[in-house]
């Protein structure tokens, strides 16, 4: 499903496309004054500097647009690499964004955030023939963040769209699951864990989390003892400062509501 | 078949080299053909503990590098024939050892030897990479303080993604717990994590808690591991630890001071 190589005749072949899926962190604008972009954007960063350090990023300005208010792209740009992170697409522009995105050096993403939860298929989807899906790897710390295959037995398998861990995911390990993921096992601290759809922890989650990261907004984690170091959904961030002690050992839910986080008891 | 058992940790000063030569003196006491390789090439410690270091000719590096056979550098231990012991360079840098060479080198041992025990140097490195990369067993040595564990938890995942079992898909490293330099009164104190904190965080088996103990250094001093003092506590928590490795069941010893040395040593609740 995700091989697509070509066949050349007479040639044993040097290269072959693949296409994969990356975690791709989405800037969503939802206002204009670049100033206040900068400022507002800054603050983010510090809140998880190591997360966003020269980490990639797509920035979606579909919002600005369906508004009628104008970014200037090259400025947008510089402003983003200025802070240490390196666009690598944007969405939802208008002709000239675009054009002014592409003499940058920045390709053109036809996809779009889809709301509801119809999020996950669509960045192939409607990307059709004109654009593939991300590019550029990830930051990245030790280990690949490819969903392990060290875990997941098959026959397990819950959904196609649903990666399950069976093993504890260590301190230092990085695990990416384009659909929900479900961890059987511990998270440790110094662990990080990013879906872009749901996740479930039914061991300890100690390190860090991120559901949504492609900007699902409808995505929660779930846990069954909640000592994270991070949670995050579409990417509004609690540290484990902001967390309250005291929701320890009980089952708890994380959602987004009004760009806050909420955590509820089970 | 034999078995490679790497001892690892992450942090440094742990217990590893300690372990390593207590272990491999317990193999071979129990009539096992055993290896013990010194991977901290340029501080060369394994040695010392062993009582060899006046009798180092050649070393790992020599051999991979071809200029001795395994054979010239194997050093016989002189308290134990089914033991032998392979020093590591004082001489050389760290970029001296190679994933091929060392590879060779225990293809070679594993035809003649049980057991194979690599001393990892601390850190998640070059050195410590390849003391855990041909492993079949792990011994985690871990101090019952919050950095050690967190670099344990570190190195477990090091070993389930980055060693050659991970990497060829086959059965994973079995790993083992060893809780080392633990010390009862001190956790009542609460200066230290006790055996279950480190569990609950870990989830790891337990292989054996070994006591802070005096009998270590003593050991050390005198060139003989600390299994061989078979009065002193840290080298019963050894020889335990031995046996269960070797699939006996012995119930866990030295992890409260409740008991009396007599109740210590009969192991009665
Ligand atoms: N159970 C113990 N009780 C008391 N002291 C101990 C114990 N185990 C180890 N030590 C002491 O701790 C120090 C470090 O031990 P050792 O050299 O075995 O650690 P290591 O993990 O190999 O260190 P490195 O990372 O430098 O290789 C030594 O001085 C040793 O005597
Ligand atoms: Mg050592």
């Amino acid at each position: 499903m995700s091989t697509d190589s070509q066949q050349i005749a007479h040639h044993s072949p040097v290269l072959e496309f693949k296409s994969s899926t990356f975690s791709v962190p989405v800037l969503v604008l939802v206002g204009n004054d670049v100033i206040t972009i900068e400022q507002q954007l800054q603050e983010k960063i510090q809140q998880a500097p190591e997360f966003f350090k020269n980490s990639p990023l797509v920035f979606d300005l579909q919002e600005l647009n369906k508004h009628d208010l104008d970014i200037n792209v090259t400025e947008l740009t510089h402003i983003i690499r200025k802070l240490g992170l390196l666009p690598i697409g944007i969405r939802g522009g208008g002709a000239q964004q675009n054009q002014q995105a592409l003499d940058l050096g920045i390709p053109v993403h036809s996809g779009h955030i889809a709301r509801d939860g119809v999020y996950a298929a669509n960045q192939s989807g409607t990307g059709a023939a004109s654009t593939a899906t991300s590019s550029a790897a990830p930051k990245q710390q030790t280990p690949e963040p490819e969903p392990e295959p060290v875990s997941a037995p098959e026959p397990q398998a819950v959904a196609a769209t649903t990666t399950m861990i069976t093993q504890p995911v260590r301190s230092g390990q990085r695990i990416y699951a384009a659909g929900d993921l479900v961890i059987l096992a511990q998270v440790s601290a110094g662990a990080e864990i990013l879906a872009e759809g749901n996740i479930h922890v039914y061991g300890s989650l100690r390190g860090r989390a991120l559901a949504g990261v492609q900007g699902n907004t409808e995505a929660r984690i779930f846990c069954s003892d909640l000592q994270a170091e991070l949670i995050s959904i579409a990417g509004n961030y609690k540290v484990s400062e902001d967390l309250n002690s005291a929701v320890h050992i009980r089952p708890v839910q994380i959602y987004l509501q009004n760009h806050t986080l909420v955590i509820k008891d089970i | 078949m034999a078995r490679i058992i790497v001892v690892t940790s992450g942090k440094g000063g742990v217990g590893k080299t300690t372990t390593s030569a207590a272990i491999a003196m317990g193999l071979a006491k129990k009539g096992h053909k055993t290896a013990v390789i010194d991977f901290d090439v340029g501080l060369r410690n394994l040695d010392l503990i062993m009582g060899c270091e006046r009798r180092v000719v050649y070393d790992f590096v020599n051999v991979i590098n071809g200029e001795a056979t395994l054979n010239q550098a194997l050093i016989r231990d002189k308290n134990c024939n089914m033991l032998y012991i392979l020093p590591a360079s004082q001489t050389r840098d760290k970029d001296a050892l190679s994933q091929e060479g060392v590879g060779k080198i225990l293809d070679e041992l594993k035809k003649d030897f049980k057991y194979i025990v690599c001393d990892s140097p601390a850190g998640i490195e070059k050195g410590a990479h390849l003391a855990m990369y041909f492993a079949d067993d792990a011994f985690i040595v871990t101090n019952p303080e919050v950095s050690s564990v967190r670099d344990s938890d570190r190195m477990l995942g090091i070993l389930s993604s980055k060693s050659r079992r991970a990497e060829q898909n086959e059965e994973p490293i079995r790993e083992y717990l060893l809780l080392s330099r633990y010390s009862p009164d001190r956790v009542k104190l609460g200066e230290m994590l006790s055996v279950d904190d480190v569990q609950e965080i870990l989830s790891l088996h337990l292989l054996g808690v070994i006591p802070e103990s005096k009998s270590v250094l003593n050991a050390s001093n005198s060139g003989m591991p600390v299994i061989l003092d078979e009065k002193s506590d840290a080298g019963q928590a050894y020889a335990d630890i031995v046996a269960r490795y070797l699939g006996e069941d012995r119930p866990h010893r030295f992890i409260d001071d409740k008991k009396g040395l007599f109740g210590k040593l009969f192991g009665r609740k």
